[in-house]
């Protein structure tokens, strides 16, 4: 054990009993800082979770043809035809309308309405997945086919999906802000907690100058202190976020298995908290940084 | 060990402190710095370990010059002298052995060398007993001779005091001298800044006189 290390372990545990001396206040800071964190985490929890929605469907725009219900052989396979030879076309899948029928009985809580029903009541469609075209255009050719004869009805599938897709770009842009001002925040917070504790221990600072204490020695402390009230912080904030989720999963779980689904709110994979906690701690040492930084210049003899 | 040549210093606002002072103290030397108050003596005592700096003039310590240190080579500097002030700067916000171990903390001792020299420099100055104690139960006597303990802890080659008996009975007073003389005896450097005549007679050092910031007696002229 060198010289260095002692004097981190010192450092540390200098940190840890002014913590500990200021119990009630360094309580309070941790939670402002774990409930200041514990929002933009929780944003982004739900945001994925909308994400994980959006992405079993394709993105990439697609039409469904449908056929009209009387449609020949002969306007089906003319139709197969004309589609296969368009450019704009990326791929071409005819689903025939038995097909289309067993796929439906795989969806959750369509079975039952199916099997109440004495005769298949879908029409054959043609699938076609698009070569990347502006929505506008989709528009068009979605009406031009619609033209075609036996073509019942056409419909631009992604469409709803590109829009939650989008509202979720712009929800993501939304907790970005919000993420940065609460890391301000949380700067600010840390600033103010190292800035008192920097004048409390003046005449300690001062002495300690005199008797030939680096500066590095003596910011160490105000550092370890920041950083271990953000981790705190941190871990308030991924704790306050896992209680949230629970609470808020017993009412969407309800209310998805009335829909026959399973879906819930899925916390942070183990990465993503780590990233959390330790993104906390580093904004805590920036804050100590920039605190000793500005009131030990003003301080005492160099 | 210390050796000032032609250092004048001048205070922002036009007072001058030290004019065109010159002397050198050799290695195990004792030396006191006598003068009213007013006559420029803190100012003297705060250039060595460079509190304060000149604005003419060279002092060196150890070899080192002092007065165009480097702000990073500072503490390095402070941490070979052994400091003694005034009004001493104990902390009361721990114990009288914590007091002693804050130069060695940063001094890169590990923990359990740093406690023994830390006792050692305590019994030296007979306060071993206290070492639980809080400063503040002492009595000035007692904190002057914590102040000096803390100052030895790192076993400095020179030792340098401003009034160290300044508000002490005459008792008390001369057991402090007594402290300073028994380290000089075993070699290290000492400078003690007072205006208690009585005391010096008795110890029998060199004595460097200062009148209004000029160095009048004691000096060897470069």
């Amino acid at each position: 054990m060198n010289a260095w290390f002692s004097q981190h372990v010192q450092a540390f545990k200098g940190a840890l009993r002014k913590l500990a001396a200021q119990r009630a206040s360094s309580l309070l800071n941790v939670l402002v800082i774990g409930i200041a964190l514990a929002l933009p985490a929780g944003g982004y929890v739900i945001l994925g979770n909308l994400q994980g929605i959006a992405a079993r469907f394709s993105l990439e725009p697609q039409l469904s043809v449908f056929l009209e219900p009387g449609a020949r052989p002969a306007d089906r396979d003319g139709l197969e035809k004309r589609l296969r030879n368009d450019p704009r076309m990326a791929a071409v899948r005819f689903v025939p309308r038995d097909e289309a029928l067993a796929e439906l009985r795989k969806t959750e809580g369509i079975a039952e309405v199916i099997a109440a029903l004495n005769q298949n009541p879908l029409p054959d469609a043609f699938v076609i997945r698009l070569k990347d075209i502006p929505p506008d255009q989709l528009e068009a050719l979605a009406a031009e086919l619609g033209r075609l004869p036996g073509v019942g009805h056409v419909q631009a599938d992604s469409a709803w999906a590109r829009r939650l897709s989008a509202l979720i770009g712009v929800g993501r842009l939304g907790i970005a802000l919000l993420a940065a001002l609460l890391a301000a925040g949380l700067v600010a917070v840390t600033f103010n907690t190292i800035r008192l504790q920097v004048l409390t221990q003046r005449e300690e600072i001062e002495v300690a100058r005199l008797l030939g204490a680096t500066d590095g020695f003596i910011r160490r402390p105000f550092y370890y202190l920041g950083a271990i009230q953000g981790l705190a912080g941190g871990m308030v904030g991924l704790a306050v976020l896992a209680g949230s989720l629970a609470l808020l999963n017993q009412g969407i779980r309800t209310l998805a298995e009335t829909y026959g689904s399973s879906f819930h709110l899925t916390f942070l994979a183990p990465g993503d908290a780590l990233a959390v906690a330790l993104f906390a701690s580093l904004l805590g040492w920036l804050g100590a940084y920039l605190s000793v930084s500005v009131y030990l210049r003003g301080m005492g003899p160099r | 060990m210390i050796k000032f040549s032609n250092v004048s210093k001048r205070y922002p606002g036009g007072q001058e402190a030290l004019r065109n002072v010159s002397f050198a103290i050799g290695a195990g030397e004792l030396v006191f710095l006598t003068g009213r108050s007013g006559a420029g003596k803190s100012t003297l005592f705060k250039l060595i370990p460079a509190i304060e700096r000149p604005t003419s003039g060279s002092v060196v310590v150890n070899g080192q010059n002092v007065s165009a240190i480097k702000p990073a080579a500072v503490p390095i500097l402070r941490r070979n002298l052994g400091l003694v002030f005034q009004d001493q700067k104990l902390l009361y916000d721990r114990s009288v052995i914590d007091n002693v171990l804050l130069p060695l903390a940063f001094s890169g001792f590990a923990p359990k060398e740093a406690a023994r020299r830390a006792r050692a420099a305590l019994d030296k100055v007979g306060l071993l007993s206290r070492e639980k104690a809080n400063p503040i139960q002492l009595s000035g006597g007692e904190q002057q001779r914590v102040a000096i303990a803390r100052a030895v802890a790192n076993r400095p080659a020179i030792l340098i005091a401003d009034e160290p008996t300044a508000n002490l009975d005459a008792d008390s007073a001369a057991a402090i001298i007594a402290i300073f003389v028994s380290f000089q005896q075993v070699g290290v450097t000492v400078l003690i800044a007072t205006h208690d005549m009585a005391l010096i007679e008795r110890s029998g050092g060199r004595v460097l006189r200062l009148e209004a910031g000029e160095l009048v007696a004691g000096g060897d002229p470069q």
